[in-house]
């Protein structure tokens, strides 16, 4: 069994009721299927030799209805079962497969593209279902037809059994050579669908600027040559494809011409009777549509398993971020107080050095601010407490425990991180300001503490005009918000947590002034007991804070209160000089 | 369906060379069994070898020719297929990019994604193995028809008699699977938003420990859509044995019927066979016919969903007769008497009217909301106005050709966005006017050359999806660099320069100063600074236009924008006495 096939076997465990069940009635429904062609040969038998009277024919007649009736009812019973156990392998396999990427840091998602997750999570499963369902139902069935109609065949005419049966293994290796040829061009197009997905997300996201920038013939003829390819991948697997029938028809059909032209000779040399010859045809006839179908099936097989190794690939993706083992550090978010403390910390970003040897200490409850050039690493130094990317070990520390140690649901649940560019759902806005608190579980007083998280993000003001306040939906399907509400409902978001660390990475860039100066103060009443890191480029955001730090090039340069930044005369002296000459110059 | 079929004409050849080859194919399987009527009632039943070679002989020439039939069939019908797939897939996406933002705002990536993807795939079934192959299949069952009725009539009608039990077992499946099958597609369109949402989102998820909440979601949509499927295949599962079970029907009618024939001699047995033979073939077909509803149905409202979305209307075109702007002129903006809402009578805009001359430099300022973005996105003409009118250089901006109206204006957004592919093509975009020195020339001028330079690859290193390994300054100044390669009349900042840090401002200042001499200049920014040296600036207050004037004389007015500006520069060391009064006094939430 291929490691691939092996990782299917859970999910089957899953149902195994259900396939034992509906294995059990395709072993039912097919042996009585088969033996309708022996009822036609007495009757065929019985009109040759004329010892046949009009009970007798509707005796048989009724024989052939009842067979077909309980054949039937076996038959309605395996594909319910089986193929609703496809179904049931599906939602599990998609649920996995979801809660997996749930787990995947935040690097992965910024090395694949959603369109591509998203077609293996669609495309992709249906095609690993096809091979799970209606491929084990087939594959159960045509095995079984072929063993049973074999096995009678047999009894009626051995040897013209085998010369029937001569043309099969060419109809096999057909199958193998033309499955395997079809197996790696549909590889190749499927990922050139994803492609296809990929420049449409990308394009439909950014409607705006391909409208301001006239791209729409670019952007149309980027999807242009994105569907060629498509195409042409296609052309060659339909080149190869159009044989696969075919040439199965051809081989079986030699079988059926074998069997008029060598069973006639049998029946003229009175080796079979009309009647066998007869339900020979039928059974030859019954046994066509199962070699057929397992053509099908290896088409299902080979297609199924291409996807399933796609979502293997995905699965199987280490979650780079994840509880250390052991678990030695049973902490709950209550028992952290925050202090923080960054130890000789060097950290690079896809080879590039973006920190280095960074040291400093936070003392819970303090209002320290970190500001410095665009990429100078104030945003990845964040990004490293709540664990977006993971740091070294032993060198990010919380209350003097590395966060490498510290439960990732205590971690985060502790940190109310507020990014330079929020996301928002489509949901309400109540949901979407309520979005972490939600997920600690129910809890009485979610409506006063979400007023009470929007009052500090100074959200409130904003709500009172929106057309349904809070129950507003927002987002792809609801009200547009504005760069800077977007920011105060982030905010909002991470108060409403009640968090010990706050983090806001640039988080009020596009917040004004005056809105900001009063989240500000709102938050020094809020933040009193919890420690806040702030990152921002204005002097007037941060001058107030116990201590700033200055990054430039990965490392702290100049440490200090603002007074004492100032009088050092360094760079951060240089920034503020700089904005109040630009506020004067502003002022002139 | 018929406009489906319109998809087939430039097709035709194609077609009819596969619908010959169904044709052909289809009578080689009807030649079969009569074959084998032949072979019983001549040969075997008068004993004679010679001619039984002659049967095989025959049988073996159909069989040759049925397998170049179906091959020829299948490969220029797949084929077509996938011309109508790649034309379906191009009118699709190039009327998305014409549909105007107001469509955008209601239909979600997600959903327009599976338009352009599934729903095209599931129209291909219905062109490679839907309309032509039912042709193939109603040929094969007349043709089977009429050979029957030629044996013996009166047994072919008592055969027929089960017809109509086939009918209406088919009508009840179509019936009911249909509506399942919409079901089925709804539900798939939701996880296709769901994970669009979630995957896009899923930093956020982690931070905020969301993803077991989020997982319950997730699993109750995939939940319904594993029931949804689970009902519908309640319908497969009766719908085939029930067919078999009428197929045993027309048997068992031909052994009692037929055989009573046989009895009197009036049939002979080799007719016997071949109407049994016939009889399974007969249903071959019907059967098939009714499979095919299954790609039907599901190609019907994939069609449906196709082609409201081509119906669409395109509100913003480009006029039958765009009036062209006078030569030379540069960039003269009028808002006369401007009302606009985004839904209904919701107004945004309250008769706004405002003067902006060619070279003129304006700064908008206004609250959240009060309706700052909307002018930017009316003067592109991403919405048009619902009352009034916007002029550019004397031309309503309805009688231009947006192309030449967006030419005009280069658009800095706040929310930058990125195409995969390298640096330099974000800042080129496609267009191949701006060759590579032009690009480093904007990316100098913007000073986004330090951070760029420090990439592996410089100007053709790769960005990430959405440029998510790039901060976000460095994607404002690659957008900066961007706007200042398409050396637009008219340049439109919303609200650019509010994230980059104070070093980065300072020498983006420099390069839009140069940027704006000679261009006309709206911009929205939140700090003041960047638009107190602007010739003129608006105070929007929602949706009204209550201020208008040079910094200075905005000053003098005393009025809302003078105490924005007293907030604004509280921190300079003269002003920060006032500034807790000014805060107390502000009414609410004006931002600059």
């Amino acid at each position: 069994m291929s490691p691939a096939v092996r990782r299917l076997v859970p999910y089957f465990l899953q149902c195994r009721r259900q396939f034992v069940l509906g294995l059990a009635c395709a072993a039912v429904t097919t042996p009585v299927a088969l033996s309708a062609p022996w009822v036609l040969r007495y009757a065929i038998d019985d009109l040759t030799t004329h010892g046949v009277t009009r009970a007798k024919l509707f005796y048989y007649a009724v024989l052939l209805l009842g067979i077909a009736f309980v054949g039937g009812i076996f038959r309605f019973l395996m594909r319910r079962i089986l193929v609703g156990a496809s179904r049931e392998l599906e939602y599990l396999i998609r649920n996995d497969f979801f809660a997996h990427l749930q787990r995947l840091p935040l690097s992965y998602f910024q090395a694949h593209r959603t369109g591509d997750l998203m077609s293996r999570a669609t495309a992709d499963l249906n095609a690993v279902r096809m091979m799970v369902g209606p491929a084990v139902m087939y594959s159960a069935s045509t095995a079984l037809t072929l063993v049973v109609a074999l096995t009678l065949m047999m009894s009626i005419d051995a040897r013209l059994t085998l010369i029937a049966l001569v043309p099969l293994p060419f109809a096999s290796l057909s199958v193998k050579y033309f499955g395997s040829a079809i197996h790696r061009r549909f590889e190749k197009i499927q990922a050139q669908l994803s492609d296809v997905s990929a420049v449409v997300q990308e394009s439909l996201a950014g409607v705006r600027v391909v409208r301001a920038y006239r791209q729409e013939a670019e952007e149309i003829e980027r999807f242009r040559a994105s569907n060629q390819a498509y195409f042409d991948g296609n052309r060659g697997l339909i080149a190869v494809q159009g044989f696969f029938f075919p040439s199965m028809t051809f081989f079986l059909g030699l079988g059926a011409m074998l069997v008029l032209w060598l069973g006639s000779a049998a029946v003229i040399r009175h080796r079979i009777t009309l009647g066998q010859f007869v339900a020979f045809n039928s059974y030859l006839v019954m046994l066509s549509w199962p070699m057929i179908a397992f053509g099908w099936v290896t088409n299902l097989l080979q297609r199924g398993m291409a996807s399933w190794k796609r979502l293997l690939e995905v699965l199987d993706t280490a979650p780079g971020i994840a509880d250390a083992a052991g678990d030695g550090h049973r902490l709950a978010p209550e028992d952290l107080r925050g202090s923080i403390e960054f130890r000789d910390l060097t950290f690079s970003f896809q080879g590039r050095p973006v920190l280095e040897q960074v040291s400093a200490r936070i003392a819970a409850g303090e209002t320290v601010a970190f500001v410095g050039v665009t990429g100078s690493g104030k945003s990845t130094l964040m990004s490293l407490l709540p664990r977006l990317y993971d740091p070294p070990p032993g060198t990010v520390f919380i209350d003097g425990v590395d966060v490498r140690a510290i439960p990732l649901a205590v971690l985060r649940g502790a940190i109310g991180f507020v990014p330079q560019e929020p996301f928002l759902f489509s949901d309400t806005l109540a949901d979407n300001v309520a979005f972490g608190a939600d997920a600690a579980g129910p809890r009485p007083d979610r409506d006063a503490a979400l007023r009470q998280a929007a009052a500090v993000a100074r959200l409130d003001k904003d709500v009172a005009e929106f057309p349904h306040g809070y129950d507003t939906m927002v987002g792809e399907r609801g009200l547009t918000l504005s760069g800077g509400q977007k920011q105060r409902t982030a905010l909002a978001r991470a108060i409403m947590i009640d968090p010990k660390i706050l983090i806001l990475d640039d988080a009020l860039s596009a917040v004004d002034t005056y809105t900001e100066e009063e989240i500000l103060s709102r938050l020094r009443g809020v933040m009193r007991q919890r420690t806040s890191l702030i990152v921002a480029h204005r002097i007037s955001t941060v001058r107030d804070a116990d201590r700033i730090f200055v990054l430039s090039g990965g490392r702290i340069i100049e440490r200090g209160t603002h007074d004492e930044l100032v009088a050092l005369n360094g760079q951060y002296a240089d920034l503020y000089r700089k904005q109040l000459l630009e506020d004067e110059l502003a002022a002139s | 369906m018929r406009r489906l079929v319109g998809y087939l004409r430039p097709y035709w050849l194609q077609v009819v060379v596969a619908l010959g080859a169904i044709l052909g194919s289809a009578a080689g399987q009807l030649a079969q069994p009569y074959l084998t009527k032949i072979a019983i009632d001549r040969y075997i039943r008068a004993g004679n070898l010679a001619g039984l070679r002659w049967i095989a002989v025959c049988y073996a020439v159909i069989l040759v020719a049925s397998f170049a039939l179906d091959y020829l069939e299948t490969y220029t019908l797949q084929m077509t297929g996938q011309r109508i797939v790649f034309d379906l897939r191009m009118a699709i996406f190039r009327h998305l990019q014409r549909l105007d933002l107001r469509f955008y705002d209601r239909n979600p990536v997600g959903r327009l994604m599976t338009r352009v993807t599934t729903d095209v795939d599931v129209l291909n079934d219905l062109f490679t193995s839907g309309i032509v192959a039912i042709f193939g299949d109603v040929f094969t069952l007349a043709g089977i028809m009429v050979v029957m009725l030629m044996m013996n009539w009166r047994l072919a009608l008592v055969t027929f008699s089960v017809l109509p039990l086939i009918v209406i077992v088919t009508q009840w499946f179509r019936r009911n699977v249909r509506g399942s099958y919409r079901q089925v597609r709804g539900l798939i369109a939701r996880i296709n938003a769901f994970l669009q949402e979630n995957l896009t989102g899923m930093a956020t998820v982690q931070l905020f420990c969301r993803e077991a909440v989020n997982f319950r979601r997730f699993d109750a949509i995939d939940r319904d859509h594993r029931d949804a499927n689970i009902a519908s295949i309640f319908y497969y599962a009766v719908f085939y044995p029930a067919v078999e079970f009428v197929g045993a029907l027309a048997a068992s009618l031909i052994i009692w019927y037929g055989g009573g024939n046989v009895m009197h001699g009036t049939l002979t047995l080799g007719g016997l066979v071949a109407f049994l033979l016939y009889a399974q073939r007969f249903f071959r077909p019907i059967s098939d016919i009714s499979d095919k509803f299954n790609t039907l149905q599901s190609a019907m409202a994939s069609s449906e969903r196709i082609f409201t979305l081509l119906d669409a209307p395109v509100h913003i075109e480009r006029p039958a007769a765009p009036v062209a702007r006078p030569s030379g002129a540069g960039g003269h903006l009028v808002f006369d008497h401007v009302w606009f809402a985004y839904n209904d009578e919701d107004y945004v805009l309250r008769d706004i009217s405002f003067d902006v001359a060619p070279g003129e430099r304006v700064g908008i300022v206004g609250a959240t909301g009060a309706g700052k973005s909307t002018i930017i996105n009316l003067l592109l003409r991403f919405y048009d106005v619902s009352r009034g009118r916007i002029l550019v250089d004397g031309v309503d901006v309805r009688a231009l050709d947006p192309h030449e109206l967006r030419s005009l204006c280069g658009l800095v957004l706040q929310d930058v966005h990125l195409f995969s592919g390298t640096i330099g093509a974000n800042v080129r975009l496609g267009n191949d006017a701006i060759d590579d020195e032009a690009v480093r020339r904007a990316v100098r001028a913007v000073h986004a050359d330090a951070f760029i330079d420090r990439l592996p690859g410089g100007l053709d290193s790769p960005v990430a999806e959405r440029g998510a390994t790039l901060s976000v300054g460095q994607k404002q100044l690659l957008s900066f660099a961007r706007a200042l390669a398409f050396d637009p009349r008219i340049l439109i900042l919303d609200e650019a320069t509010s994230s980059v840090d104070t070093e980065t401002e300072i020498v983006i200042r420099d390069a839009l100063r140069a940027l704006m001499a000679g261009r006309t200049t709206i911009a929205i920014a939140h700090r003041l600074s960047t638009i107190q040296d602007m010739d003129k600036i608006l105070v929007l207050h929602k949706g009204h236009l209550r201020e208008t004037g040079s910094h200075q004389e905005l000053l003098a007015a005393r009025g809302i924008y003078y105490r924005l500006y007293q907030l604004q520069y509280k921190d300079g060391p003269q002003a920060a006495t006032g500034a807790r009064d000014a805060a107390g006094r502000a009414s609410g939430g004006i931002s600059v």
